[in-house]
């Protein structure tokens, strides 16, 4: 489909009367093109290349990990029944899996309304309430941390999911996604709806919800890859280890004096598969979301 | 899909709805307040009530649970300018901050003006490609980058193969590589996550005013200078704000990569402060003086940013 559209495109490129530019000219196209080819060749392989190593490790032997074996082997069950063996699995994949699904709806809900809110009740007095919530993005997390833990500590939620999640519900740049995202909303549907009788919550769930699909999209990419791989909050709060996620899992292993990297490798694929196939799924959605947004 | 089955009415009835008292608008306004209530008590609660808290512990001292207040008040600050330690994790910290910054943005922007050009194929493929990195977590691409940079992994045994070196490098255990390592990391892991920004904007701007320099004669490079990167700079300002902010805060790779490792040569601020306030015998109050120190960097740097952001114009 990519080559299909890029062709159509060339086609009218060479129609059309402009011409190449003076200081190319009589260079043929294919080798003015060709360094452009091999730089963006260069550096797609050398995105690449760590996950194909970490993929393909996953399935070898330690050594063989260790002497850059590039085919696949076949150790991938033994790595995982030890993997099985020496960690609980299971619970941080559930851990995380629950931290990043709850965080994400919770985000997204709280979030999308605000900004909906900042943007169809426009005032003076939101505008300002905005400004002011922007500055906390400029707030590092370091900030806010030791108080946080300490808070969370008195009410006696340490290795709480709940605890894990607060802090990452509301942030101000999905707040700024939905409110630019709402801007393209039309205003006569939400009169229409108004006059309708739908309350202006409904006019929000039924008719704003289903039609910022792409916004949702993105924030929801960006929400959950956040909340999957977030590591210092849950490695402060999650005190005990039996709550640990699947990046405090990954980290365990550096305490360890004899690594098995094809095991570490397969842990460390576990732990990207999700945020991985979130993204391949949603790439269209998100990247048309982010754009949506930045108009 | 309910919005088309609302137009219909729309054109007859809309007159009316717009003579409707301010009693309605006062009623819709207070709606918008309830819809952006629980984001904005969240964030007072989550980001600047435990903002202010770590101020007030910044002036107390005392290990543990235990705090008095410090006297002077400002003995924390006055002890952040005596600490070796935290003097190395600044510098350290500003190596990665100078280094790595400008190389990642200007490696995205030119990414991301190649595969804004209308004739190149493959864009999709090398897009998803170049972005697959921001997919994984920071502590896994930690230990993957960890594996490659061991002594006796994959880098090792290609620059040899190569005879580029005649011997292993130990990269972990020198500061000048362990850092370069932390550097060559953060690159990988971020530069398509700021690619995709700029292609946002990218996507935004005419493209007839690329074409209209090309047709003026301005080659590649002039086209860039000129039209691309002052077309894209809220986006760059955004960008530099974000990537500023987020190195001032590193935590995991210096965690997981080098273990801050050796001798705490390649040791983030963040982790100085996790170290302090979370590990062996906690000192909260100094930690938050770190924490502060964090604070203040990250506004200035900002506050600097949008200055000089603003003047070009």
């Amino acid at each position: 489909m990519i080559v299909v559209t890029s062709l159509v495109v060339e086609n009218a490129t060479v129609v059309r009367p402009l011409g190449p530019a003076p200081a190319s000219r009589g260079v043929p196209r294919w080798l003015r093109k060709a360094p452009t080819y091999i730089f963006l060749t260069i550096v797609a392989v050398a995105s690449v290349y760590p996950l194909y190593f970490m993929v393909v490790g996953a399935t070898n032997t330690s050594p063989d990990v260790l002497g850059s074996r590039l085919l696949p082997g076949g150790n991938l069950f033994a790595n995982f029944r030890a993997l099985v063996a020496a960690q609980d699995l299971g619970g941080a994949l559930w851990h995380s899996s629950l931290n990043a699904v709850l965080t994400t709806i919770a985000a997204l809900a709280v979030c999308s309304i605000a900004g909906y809110g900042f943007e169809v009740f426009h005032s003076k007095g939101k505008d300002r309430v905005m400004s002011l919530l922007l500055l906390a993005m400029m707030i590092p997390f370091a900030a806010t941390m030791i108080p946080l833990f300490r808070m969370f500590a008195q009410f006696g939620l340490l290795n709480s999911t709940f605890a894990v999640i607060l802090p990452a519900i509301s942030t101000p740049f999905l707040i700024l996604l939905f409110r630019q995202s709402a801007r393209s909303f039309p205003h006569e549907v939400l009169e229409a709806a108004r006059i309708d009788g739908l309350s202006e919550f409904w006019i929000f769930v039924r008719i704003f919800v289903p039609t910022m699909r792409s916004t949702y999209a993105a924030a929801a990419v960006i929400t959950f890859m956040n909340a999957w791989n977030n590591f210092l909050w849950p490695r402060v709060i999650l005190v005990a280890n039996r709550y640990q996620t699947m990046p405090m899992l990954i980290s365990n292993f550096r305490a360890g004096y004899v690594i098995d990297y094809g095991v570490l490798m397969l842990a460390v694929l576990i732990a990207s598969l999700p945020t991985m196939i979130v993204f391949l799924v949603l790439q269209r959605s998100f990247a048309n979301g982010i754009t949506g947004a930045i108009k | 899909m309910s919005t088309i089955d609302l137009t219909p009415d729309q054109a007859g009835v809309r007159t009316p709805a717009r003579h409707r008292g301010t009693g309605l608008e006062k009623k819709r306004s207070l709606t918008g307040w309830i819809f952006l209530l629980p984001a904005a008590l969240l964030i007072c609660w989550m980001n600047f009530y435990p903002m202010i808290q770590a101020f007030l512990l910044s002036l107390q001292s005392g290990k543990g649970a235990k705090l008095t207040w410090a006297h002077p008040a400002w003995y924390n600050y006055a002890r952040l300018f005596k600490d070796p330690q935290f003097l190395q994790t600044l510098k350290t910290t500003f190596i990665y901050l100078v280094i790595q910054v400008p190389i990642m943005l200007i490696l995205a922007l030119i990414l991301a003006t190649l595969l804004n050009s209308k004739t190149l194929r493959f864009k999709g493929l090398f897009r998803t490609a170049i972005f697959l990195p921001c997919a994984v977590s920071l502590v896994s691409y930690s230990f993957v980058f960890r594996t490659l940079f061991s002594t006796d992994g994959p880098v090792n045994d290609a620059l040899m193969g190569l005879h580029l070196i005649s011997s292993p490098v130990n990269w972990l255990a020198n500061a000048g590589t362990a850092r370069f390592v932390i550097i060559l990391g953060l690159l990988w892991r971020w530069t398509g996550y700021n690619m995709v920004f700029y292609l946002a904007g990218l996507q935004n701007i005419d493209y007839s005013t690329f074409e209209a320099a090309r047709i003026d004669g301005a080659g590649p490079v002039k086209t860039f200078i000129y039209v691309t990167i002052p077309q894209l700079k809220p986006m760059i300002l955004l960008t530099a704000i974000m990537s500023t902010n987020g190195t001032l805060q590193l935590f995991d790779e210096s965690w997981n990569l080098t273990q801050g490792g050796p001798a705490n040569m390649s040791m983030s601020m963040s982790h100085y402060l996790y170290q302090l306030s979370f590990q062996n015998n906690p000192n909260i109050g100094y930690g938050s003086a770190v924490s502060y120190a964090i604070l203040i960097m990250v506004a200035i740097l900002a506050l600097i940013q949008m200055r000089v952001g603003d003047r070009r114009d």
